[in-house]
């Protein structure tokens, strides 16, 4: 059946953690555009969603770091974080461990990508499944991007695997939903935390919705960490996203520097081209 | 300086119960499975955000760390960047400041 959405939304420890201290109307707003993504992938109906994520130390780590990761379990479990202070209670999700081993063998055919049995999601993935599938019996699919231990894999590489990714959902009969989560500009966990480059958020958002493969891949990392801190090597999972919905256009459904979540809160949908 | 094996140890108790139990029982005997210098053993042992910080760890790593401690958010800012003011500018890593040392961003 192949894609039946594709999305991008911002993730962070405070977006649920320190959902007190934000300004109540850009975060109310950004929890409704939240909302309003859950019910266009329920809409959907899909059997499966692959989260493609940007995680932050709770499985890989500088002893052996895969570029690219995708879970092959039957279940997952997290958040790792303290559970009050992220604001989400401990629990298990359910994986699709048959559909991860299709999917994997026939990424592997571009892209060599680490596959794990075992997987502790962190607040990258758990923070945007607390308001996409609050339930958690939707079977989930991680997918991991290193965006955190340099060297990183170019943004040409994140294209590839996105068509990749896109070329192996398409021979499977399942219905799938993807949805890429990682901030534009911002400086995570630094004394900078708070710190948004809008203007540069705003140009590469236009870039993403336009879903120009050229434009979205002319960063170098050296512009982002300068211009959108380290924090901005995670537009890797909106590269991906938009080279597996390639030939759609997207729209930025909220856009809003939330200081107090430590990013520029984003919700985004692509359009699926027939 | 063994950055790498502070980060280890740190991603380790982060993420696993086991060793966050060790962590709090015996916390000496923990450490001496790192290959840790005394001035990183030290830090460690007395939860020194600010320092940790300035060796460069990584920022996700220090800041699961800090939380599990039970720092206060602001506080955990507050530590780095008393950290920067004493020992001035991070060493290592991506996870640099870029304001300087008095400058509030935000949540601070």
């Amino acid at each position: 059946m192949s894609l039946v959405f594709a999305g991008v939304c911002s993730h962070a420890p405070g977006i649920t953690g320190r959902a007190a201290r934000a300004e109540a109307a850009p975060r109310d707003a950004f929890y409704a555009a939240f909302a309003r993504m859950r019910a266009a992938i329920e809409a959907s109906r899909p059997d499966a969603v692959i989260i493609i994520a940007a995680e932050h130390f709770a499985n890989f780590f500088m002893h052996n770091m895969p570029a690219y990761a995708m879970g092959m379990a039957d279940y997952y479990e997290g958040p790792i974080e303290d559970e009050a202070w992220l604001a989400i209670k401990r629990t298990r999700v359910p994986g699709h461990a048959d559909l991860s081993k299709r999917l994997i063998s026939s990424i592997m055919n571009e892209i060599d990508l680490s596959y794990c049995e075992e997987w502790k999601f962190d607040h990258g993935i758990m923070v945007p499944l607390h308001f996409l599938t609050p339930e958690f019996k939707t079977p989930i699919i991680p997918v991991n991007i290193n965006c955190q231990g340099p060297p990183l894999t170019p943004l040409k590489r994140c294209w590839a695997f996105g068509k990749a990714l896109r070329r192996a959902c398409d021979e499977a009969p399942e219905r799938i939903a993807i949805i890429g989560t990682g901030g534009i500009s911002h400086w995570p966990a630094t004394p900078d935390s708070g710190r948004i480059n809008e203007p540069w958020d705003r140009e590469f958002l236009a870039r993403w919705a336009e879903n120009n493969e050229a434009k979205l891949l002319s960063y170098s990392d050296q512009e982002i960490y300068r211009e959108a801190g380290q924090g901005g090597f995670e537009i890797r999972t909106f590269v991906a996203v938009a080279a597996a919905a390639e030939g759609g256009k997207g729209e930025v459904w909220f856009y809003a520097p939330i200081p107090i979540f430590a990013v520029g809160c984003t919700i985004g949908v692509m359009a699926l081209a027939a | 300086m063994s950055l790498y094996a502070t980060q280890k140890l740190l991603y380790h108790l982060n993420r696993e119960p086991q060793v966050q139990a060790r962590f709090k029982a015996d916390r000496a005997a923990l450490l001496a499975d790192y290959d840790l210098d005394p001035e990183e053993r030290a830090a460690i042992e007395a939860g020194d955000i600010g320092l940790l910080y300035v060796f460069g760890v990584n920022g996700q790593i220090l800041m699961h760390f800090a939380a599990a401690c039970g720092m206060p958010w602001n506080d955990y800012l507050e530590a780095m960047r008393e950290g920067v003011r004493r020992h001035g500018p991070v060493r290592a890593g991506i996870y640099a400041m870029v304001s300087s040392p008095d400058e509030k961003v935000a949540g601070a």
